[in-house]
């Protein structure tokens, strides 16, 4: 069990050690962003004294290395600073975007996770029979298709024609969870169709795996059925794959769904931070950019632990 | 849309009266039989009251604020006139109308303005609208420490005074005939004297009951509104629909009620929908190519000339607006500008005449044209096509294809030759001043006459409107021959309503803005 801690220890400090160099990056990243960020928060009626008081107030005429320093004291107090362009406390302007993207993110995961795990095993259980091809059809197709194209047909279909669900996923506080799970079903969907297969492709490949095993055979000669063995024998073996590949997806869920939420007009982080990148409110960007960093080191971190802790011979290493 | 479809859209959406409707009817050949029918079903119809209105607009961020100082595009200068008014307001000919001044009056000389205040106007906050709300209102977008983008058409104002409980005087550095007319702009939203300019607060016709930037706005009609025949509805929920695709959608669903900036492409398709009717409002915003007059090639006379006879007008707005649009004649005062100088002959496509100016300005070689769709919608294909048009002159044109991001600061006013837009001012001097006078910060053609600027200055100050009808004609030839700037054409602002939302006033600038104290319900 100490063994276990001490891992678990290990990973946590290698998570934090990356969030620290990726916050350096994204600092710099922004630092090289074309445009002065004076100068942009002025635009056209930018005159020489207006830019240099705008400097003076945003720190600008600090040494680089000390702003850094600044900001990221900042955040271990829970501060993210000020948007400049409209002066706003952005951890107010995130808290409720992050909600949002969480939000989608989780029920997406709920559908699509286990749809997928179970079409795997449908298909590694039957393989090669024409249930396994047509599974791997269907799902391999909604991948190829780029997802605002899948987005914009399922809008064709089920909102303009069907008028089954609304095409707007705007979602607000007044409303119940059933009227935001209302308004949220087609970019839902959307983001099932465009998970769901690479999750499915992986577990069918590590369950097909385990099963050449000779044990798989030896169970196999005492005469358990198939089902069971595919269940029972083959699939906690095949766990830890699969279970980074579910992680890796809901990485994705929460930090690459910008298109999505522009077609379905869903209030999300991707959203707020192509604005921000727009408008070049870099305190903006940059506390996105973190948050965004942080989800996939901790979801990276999670599938890491997880498959460890799953797998005797990793949980066990031979010392 | 043909002139006849426009007009009867015109008199159900109480843009006409019916006589103004049969006389125009009559002058486009429509037979009086189908005229006095229309008109019969058109004109029956009352403003009804009640309803939930949703609307769906572009242009909104998640960086917007409430701070009228800072509103840039349309979403929330829409939502802006949900909660507040000006002094004055434009109707559906671009003229102005009292709004929350009764009435105004130049000094003889045209520098000193008086306007007399509204009485018994509430602020949403119970308090009566006096003259130090309207001089703390106007004053939030002057001076040293404003970041208001209003800034530049109040810089003639050197005095601002409240001269008596309901009464401000305004007092300008030099004569300006249509000073009234600034006071129209969507930023100057009359606010309670020292309130927090971002709270929301005015005498609009809604109050607005929450606000997300970037997402929506939702407002309650506003039980004490002082304008009649306004505010219809009893809220308006206004979304933020930046994506095209995703604003026509929501139209056809039945989301929202009307959308904004509905793509020529595909208005036609749009049109063939159940349920939906498209409104086209000729405007006074165009479409243009700038050349910089202060750079070769463009500092020659010929050359210019040569690319405003290169281009098929007819066939870009047939084009590229699909007919929602008309010719412009490369200055950029619409033909319903009480100031429109009718009798300049038109620039038409004249490859000989292009050839022969091209020669004579002796330069040779390719031109390039930096173009983005940033510029306005369809401006590469626009550009494809002039590319077509200028090689039967023997002219190249080499289309340069930009990056949309950053085009406003690395390529407009920057490049030689490129694509711009313009939304269209209300007055002849505000577009003239805007983007022709010599030092004006947006002359985009860096065209500098000295004689122009002079002209257009005593023009400002004249109120004699015969003689200033003179002026700007002399105005307008001198850019239609000399000008930097190819105006191949005046847009159509293109709305996409469910077919039982009535009311919209065509205004041909600041075109829409106050559509939510405009529209009702008509079942």
């Amino acid at each position: 069990m100490n063994a276990v801690l001490r891992l678990l220890a290990q990973r946590i400090a290698l998570g934090a050690g990356s969030l620290l160099a990726v916050s350096v990056l994204i600092f710099l990243g922004t630092e090289i962003l074309p445009g002065d960020v004076a100068q942009a928060i002025l635009g056209q009626a930018a005159t020489p004294e207006a830019v240099a008081a705008i400097r003076e107030t945003l720190d600008l005429n600090q040494p680089a290395y000390i702003r850094y320093f600044d900001w990221l004291g900042g955040i271990l107090q829970g501060d993210l600073g000020t948007s400049l362009a409209n002066r706003r406390p952005i951890g107010e302007m995130i808290g409720e975007r992050l909600q949002n993207t969480l939000f989608l993110a989780a029920v997406s995961a709920a559908i699509a996770v286990p749809l997928a795990v179970f079409l795997g095993l449908i298909a590694a259980r039957f393989r090669n029979s024409w249930l396994d091809k047509s599974i791997s059809i269907a799902t391999l197709s909604t991948i190829s298709m780029p997802e605002f194209f899948v987005g914009y047909v399922l809008i064709f279909i089920f909102a303009v024609t069907l008028r089954w669900a609304p095409s707007l996923a705007s979602v607000y506080d007044s409303m119940s969870l059933g009227e935001k799970l209302y308004a949220i079903a087609l970019p839902c969907a959307t983001l099932t169709l465009v998970v769901v297969a690479h999750m499915m492709r992986l577990t069918r490949a590590a369950i097909i795996n385990v099963m050449s095993s000779p044990y798989i055979e030896m169970a196999e000669l005492k005469g358990v059925t198939r089902s069971r063995i595919t269940l029972y024998h083959a699939f906690p073996n095949a766990l830890s794959p699969i279970i980074n590949v579910v992680v890796l997806n809901l990485a994705y869920l929460v930090v690459g769904v910008v298109l999505v939420e522009v077609v379905f007009v869903y209030p999300g982080m991707g959203q707020l931070m192509v604005d921000a990148v727009a408008k070049r409110d870099v305190p903006v960007v940059q506390a996105c950019g973190l948050i965004f960093a942080a989800a996939y080191i901790l979801l990276n971190m999670t599938a890491d632990i997880l498959s460890i802790l799953s797998n005797p011979k990793l949980r066990h290493p031979r010392s | 849309m043909s002139k006849y479809d426009y007009l009867a859209w015109l008199a159900k959406s109480g843009g006409v009266t019916r006589r103004e409707f049969m006389n125009r009817a009559a002058a486009l050949g429509v037979t009086t039989a189908l005229a006095t029918s229309f008109a019969g079903k058109a004109f029956a119809q009352e403003p009804q009251k009640g309803g939930d209105l949703k609307i769906g607009i572009d242009g909104g961020e998640s960086t917007n604020s409430l701070d009228p100082a800072t509103y840039l595009s349309t979403y929330i200068q829409t939502v802006g006139f949900q909660w507040g008014n000006c002094l004055v307001e434009l109707d559906e000919n671009a003229k102005i109308i009292p709004e929350l001044a009764e009435s105004w009056e130049p000094s003889d000389d045209a520098t000193q303005w008086v306007f007399k205040l509204r009485k018994g106007v509430q602020f949403h906050n119970g308090k009566e609208m006096t003259a130090a709300d309207v001089v703390y209102s106007i004053n939030h977008h002057r001076g040293e420490g404003t970041e208001s983008a209003a800034k530049t058409y109040l810089e003639a104002i050197t005095d601002l005074r409240a001269t008596d409980t309901h009464e401000v005087t305004v007092t300008l550095n030099s004569a300006n005939a249509d000073m009234p007319y600034i006071m129209a702009d969507y930023h100057l939203l009359i606010m309670p004297e020292g309130s927090d300019p971002a709270s929301g607060v005015g005498t609009g016709p809604f109050v607005i009951e929450s606000f997300e930037p970037g997402v929506r706005t939702f407002a309650t009609r506003n039980p004490n509104y002082w304008k009649d025949g306004r505010a219809h509805v009893d809220s308006v929920e206004s979304l933020v629909l930046n994506d095209l695709t995703a604003r026509t959608s929501a139209l056809q669903t039945g989301a929202v009620h009307i959308v904004n900036r509905v793509d020529p492409k595909t208005v036609d398709l749009l049109k063939r929908a159940p349920g939906v009717q498209i409104i086209a409002v000729p405007s006074a915003g165009h479409y243009l190519f700038p050349m910089r007059t202060d750079m070769a090639p463009f500092d020659n006379k010929d050359m210019r000339l040569a690319l405003k006879y290169a281009i098929d007008r007819k066939d870009i707005v047939d084009k590229i607006l699909r007919g929602y649009g008309e010719v412009g004649n490369d200055h950029p005062i619409p033909s319903f500008d009480p100031f429109y100088a009718a009798d300049i002959p038109q620039h038409n496509y004249d490859p000989d005449k292009a050839k022969h100016h091209f020669q004579k300005s002796g330069a040779s070689g390719p031109i390039t044209l930096h173009i983005s769709n940033a510029a306005f919608t369809g401006a590469v294909d626009a550009a494809a096509l002039y590319r077509e048009h200028a090689a039967k002159a023997g002219i190249t044109i080499n289309v340069e294809r930009t990056p949309e991001d950053g085009y406003w600061t690395e390529v407009w006013m920057n490049k030689a030759f490129c694509g711009s837009y313009w939304g269209g001012r209300p007055t002849a001097d505000l577009m003239l001043s805007v983007a022709y006078k010599s030092d004006a910060a947006w002359n985009d053609s860096y065209w500098k006459r000295e004689d122009f600027d002079k002209l257009l200055i005593a023009a400002r100050g004249e109120l004699d409107t015969a003689k200033r009808k003179q002026m700007y004609h002399d105005l307008q030839v001198m850019i239609w021959e000399d000008g930097g700037v190819v105006i191949p054409m005046f847009n159509n602002y293109i709305f996409a309503g469910r077919d039982n939302v009535a009311g919209l006033v065509p205004s041909p600038v600041l075109t829409g803005l106050r559509m939510s104290e405009q529209l009702y319900f008509t079942s």
